[in-house]
């Protein structure tokens, strides 16, 4: 593979708590596995506690970790709000893959904030960019387990990767808890067949 | 075959410890430097001594005695962390080590989870220490087993200042060699070295300046300084990056396809002759930094030596922000703007500021609502607050300190937090000012073990007339559950003496000290009230285990159900603020999520008896 072709600059945006940093490093640890250099930045400390979080994954690349603004090729949205929050992050001809399931920050839950409605943040996103939306909670359900969403999600970006759908699979059985793999590859494989 | 492995930095950070033959790693938790002692003190398999200590200051001088042993040593803190260290620090640079020792502060530019954006590198022109600033993961590993040959070469402690980027960033590494000679401890009485006398010290300050400029020497020829000047053009531009701003740097420069003379600096003293090579070639140089202008007044510095008319610029003349992190949008702002590329753009205006609205957001005027940090469902904290209001009202003041508890600051309980162990001492000073309406500070378990407790027997001995919370959860929550003094195990999980906080309370002279289980709203109100009826310094010790660790150690409690008959859709349990409660504007009542964790404290606020244990 041409340094070109590994070269692809993913953003993950979600809340803390969902598992995002798993998400990330099945992507990272296949990708060093495949040879692909990669570079990611991600959330930790203070701003995990139920807050909004991002994560910044770049395959073929061996500067920064840092996607610039309209950089990002994928959008990987595990929550409604977070994708539009994050969204200028993604290029022009960038592909955004939301979950649509809400999760209601502390001030919707308690405050008095309103939610959005999620087909109309959908519709927003679909007037501008190329959109993958699903409910992932309700395919990770099926698969098993409702933690299970982030790797429905890996699941469904695995067909923008430069990385074999085996080698994903067999990062997913090395790095999630062994008691949980059949559902994890089941619940990747639903993702993957979102797209 | 493919040895390269998927790598956080302080996971890389830490190999290089363990490549580099350390033998004594100590350390005081904070973001983003946590994780470096978290993965030594993990590893199945060591052959070397670490801990958790008690504050930075401390930590510190655990890493110099093992130094001053002939071992090889490491201190990990973040920023702020380097202020309480900062005393040990400044003699350390006269007394100078034997084995090497490697100082390890994190940066935090952005102020991701600090409470300021200080720049290290100061403290290294202050003290005179040699400082390492890693560009990449890879380097910020391989820098450390250089670090301590660099230490034990000129008998001085190295700092190595890795920045949020570099610490929770993630990249593939190659792994080394790991040092297997390890030399036995042997302290050498060597007095005039270690007893700073007035009369040791007066030869030890011209020592330390005098082996300025062989270090620097040493650092000009290291691998971590590349100038790359093309001659075959005819570019007369300049750029000079330091630490992680050259690789946003180098990457913005392939993004504007521009031709320039590069040079990357990753020691501090700076490679004075490189920079005299670069003076030498360009018309105009742009300094890219993140922080303080250090590199720049030091390249204005050599340029006036030298008497250089070359153009210097970067912060001065607002080309490149003294706040925040960089990144590769901003280069490319501050090289189009230097070499007039396009009309200059305001610094603020190119910044990314992470939660605004997004353009297209905008334009759809769809309102997103703020996702601040919160504390847990479930969390003790919150509940202790709750009475804390109560009893105290909107009037007192609420002097508090940092750690999951300054997120209270959503429920009016958390009005000051200045640094570690801060809320006790500004609480006394309150008082002590004439301030006549009640005082109650709140400061967490770790954080009183810190530096709150030197405070407290202040406010003590003083007579502050004030309540002290503390609120002990038994871990280190913040910077991801560390052990602390009143665990009854080290960083390692060795079972040890488990400190309790009501015998110290007692013994720095505390005379009110009550405890009391966080998670009963009544007995917690009836302790406070006692507490604010005391006259001097009551201590209210309020005790749950934090429920991420209380899940983690498999303790899991009933969770709690409303019954939407009973409830009145009055509102007083979402108010209470617990993540697990919403409100159903449809039926007009509360819910209970599955997020909860059961601890029952809404069920006690509850007055219609509307909300109970889930019958199984």
């Amino acid at each position: 593979m041409s340094a070109d072709q590994m070269k692809l600059d993913i953003v993950i945006s979600g809340v803390g708590g969902q598992g995002a940093i798993l998400a990330s490093d099945i992507i990272g640890k296949a990708a060093v596995l495949e040879g692909v250099p990669i570079r990611a930045a991600e959330t930790h400390g203070m701003a995990q506690r139920g807050g909004s979080v991002v994560n910044h994954i770049r395959l073929g690349c061996e500067l920064g970790s840092m996607i610039p603004l309209h950089g990002a090729d994928v959008l990987l949205a595990l929550e409604p709000a977070e994708a539009l929050r994050y969204i200028d992050y993604l290029s022009d001809d960038g592909v955004v893959i939301v979950n649509t399931q809400p999760v209601f920050p502390i001030t919707v839950t308690s405050g008095g904030d309103e939610y959005p409605d999620v087909s109309e943040i959908v519709g927003v996103l679909k007037s501008a960019y190329k959109v993958v939306v699903f409910n992932a909670l309700e395919l990770a359900i099926e698969a098993g387990h409702p933690q299970a969403m982030n790797v429905v999600m890996v699941g469904a970006v695995s067909n923008y990767l430069p990385m074999s759908e085996e080698l994903l699979i067999d990062c997913i059985k090395r790095m999630v808890p062994p008691k949980t793999v059949d559902i994890n590859v089941r619940a990747f494989e639903l993702g993957r067949a979102q797209v | 075959m493919n040895t390269r492995e998927y790598m956080l930095g302080n996971v890389a950070i830490a190999r290089g410890i363990v490549e580099g033959g350390a033998q004594v790693i100590s350390g005081y938790p904070g973001t983003p430097s946590s994780e470096i002692i978290d993965t030594l003190s993990r590893m199945d398999e060591r052959n070397f001594y670490v801990e958790w200590s008690v504050n930075e200051k401390v930590a510190m001088e655990v890493a110099a005695g093992a130094a001053w042993s002939g071992v090889r040593s490491v201190v990990t803190m973040k920023h702020v962390g380097l202020n309480v260290a900062a005393d040990p620090l400044m003699t350390l640079a006269y007394t100078g080590i034997k084995g090497g020792m490697v100082i390890i502060v994190a940066d935090d530019p952005s102020c991701h989870s600090s409470q300021n954006e200080q720049d290290t590198r100061k403290y290294a022109d202050f003290s005179l220490i040699p400082c390492l600033d890693p560009s990449t993961i890879q380097e910020a590993k391989d820098m450390i087993p250089y670090a301590f040959k660099l230490s034990e070469k000129f008998e001085i402690p190295v700092i190595f200042r890795p920045t949020t980027r570099i610490s929770h960033g993630k990249s593939d590494i190659e792994p080394g060699e790991v040092v297997e000679d390890r030399p036995p401890a042997h302290f050498e009485k060597l007095l005039d070295r270690w007893v700073m006398l007035p009369k040791n010290a007066r030869v030890r300050h011209p020592h330390l300046l005098g082996i300025q400029e062989s270090i620097a020497k040493e650092l000009e020829g290291s691998q971590w300084n590349e100038l790359s000047i093309n001659n075959d053009s005819e570019s007369r531009i300049g750029i000079i990056a330091s630490g992680i701003a050259s690789v946003y740097a180098k990457e913005a420069i392939l993004n504007l396809g521009v031709d320039v003379s590069f040079l990357k600096i990753g020691t501090y003293p700076v490679p004075q002759g490189l920079i005299k090579d670069m003076l030498e070639r360009v018309e105009t140089v742009l300094v890219i930094e993140e922080l303080e202008p250090v590199v720049e007044d030091r390249v204005r510095i050599i340029a006036n030596e030298t008497g250089s008319n070359v153009r210097i610029i970067g912060k001065t003349g607002d080309f490149v922000p003294r706040i925040g992190e960089l990144n590769v949008e901003l280069c490319e702002d501050a090289i189009a703007n230097a070499f007039g590329m396009h009309e200059k753009t305001k610094l603020a205006e190119s910044a990314v500021d992470v939660g605004k609205m997004a353009d297209v957001a905008d334009m759809a005027s769809i309102e997103l609502p703020l996702r601040p940090p919160a504390m847990c469902p479930g969390c003790s904290h919150r509940s202790v607050y709750y009475a804390m209001k109560k009893v105290f009202g909107n009037d007192a003041v609420y002097p508090s300190d940092i750690g999951c508890y300054t997120l209270g600051v959503q429920s009016g309980t958390v009005e000051t937090t200045l640094c570690m162990g801060s809320s006790i001492t500004l609480a006394s000073g309150i008082y002590h000012a004439g301030e006549s309406r009640p005082i109650c500070c709140s400061i967490g378990d770790s954080t009183f073990f810190h530096t709150g407790m030197n405070g407290l027997m202040n406010a003590v001995y003083n007579k502050a007339n004030i309540t002290v919370t503390i609120l002990d959860n038994r871990v280190t929550a913040m910077t991801g559950h560390q052990p602390n003094p009143g665990m009854g195990k080290t960083a390692t999980g060795e079972p040890t003496v488990d400190i309790s906080i009501e015998n110290l309370c007692r013994g720095l002279g505390a005379e009110f000290v009550e405890v009391v289980d966080a998670y009963d709203r009544k007995a917690t109100e009836e302790v406070f009230k006692r507490a604010k009826e005391y006259v001097g310094t009551s201590v209210v010790i309020a005790e749950q285990a934090c429920v991420i660790n209380a899940r983690r150690a498999g303790i899991r409690l009933k969770s709690y159900v409303i019954d939407v008959e009973k409830c009145t859709g009055c509102k007083q349990c979402v108010k209470f603020g617990c993540p697990a409660i919403e409100f159903d504007n449809v039926g007009k009542h509360a819910k209970i999520t599955a997020l909860c964790t059961g601890c029952g404290v809404c069920a006690q606020i509850c007055k219609f008896d509307a909300i109970s244990e889930v019958e199984k």
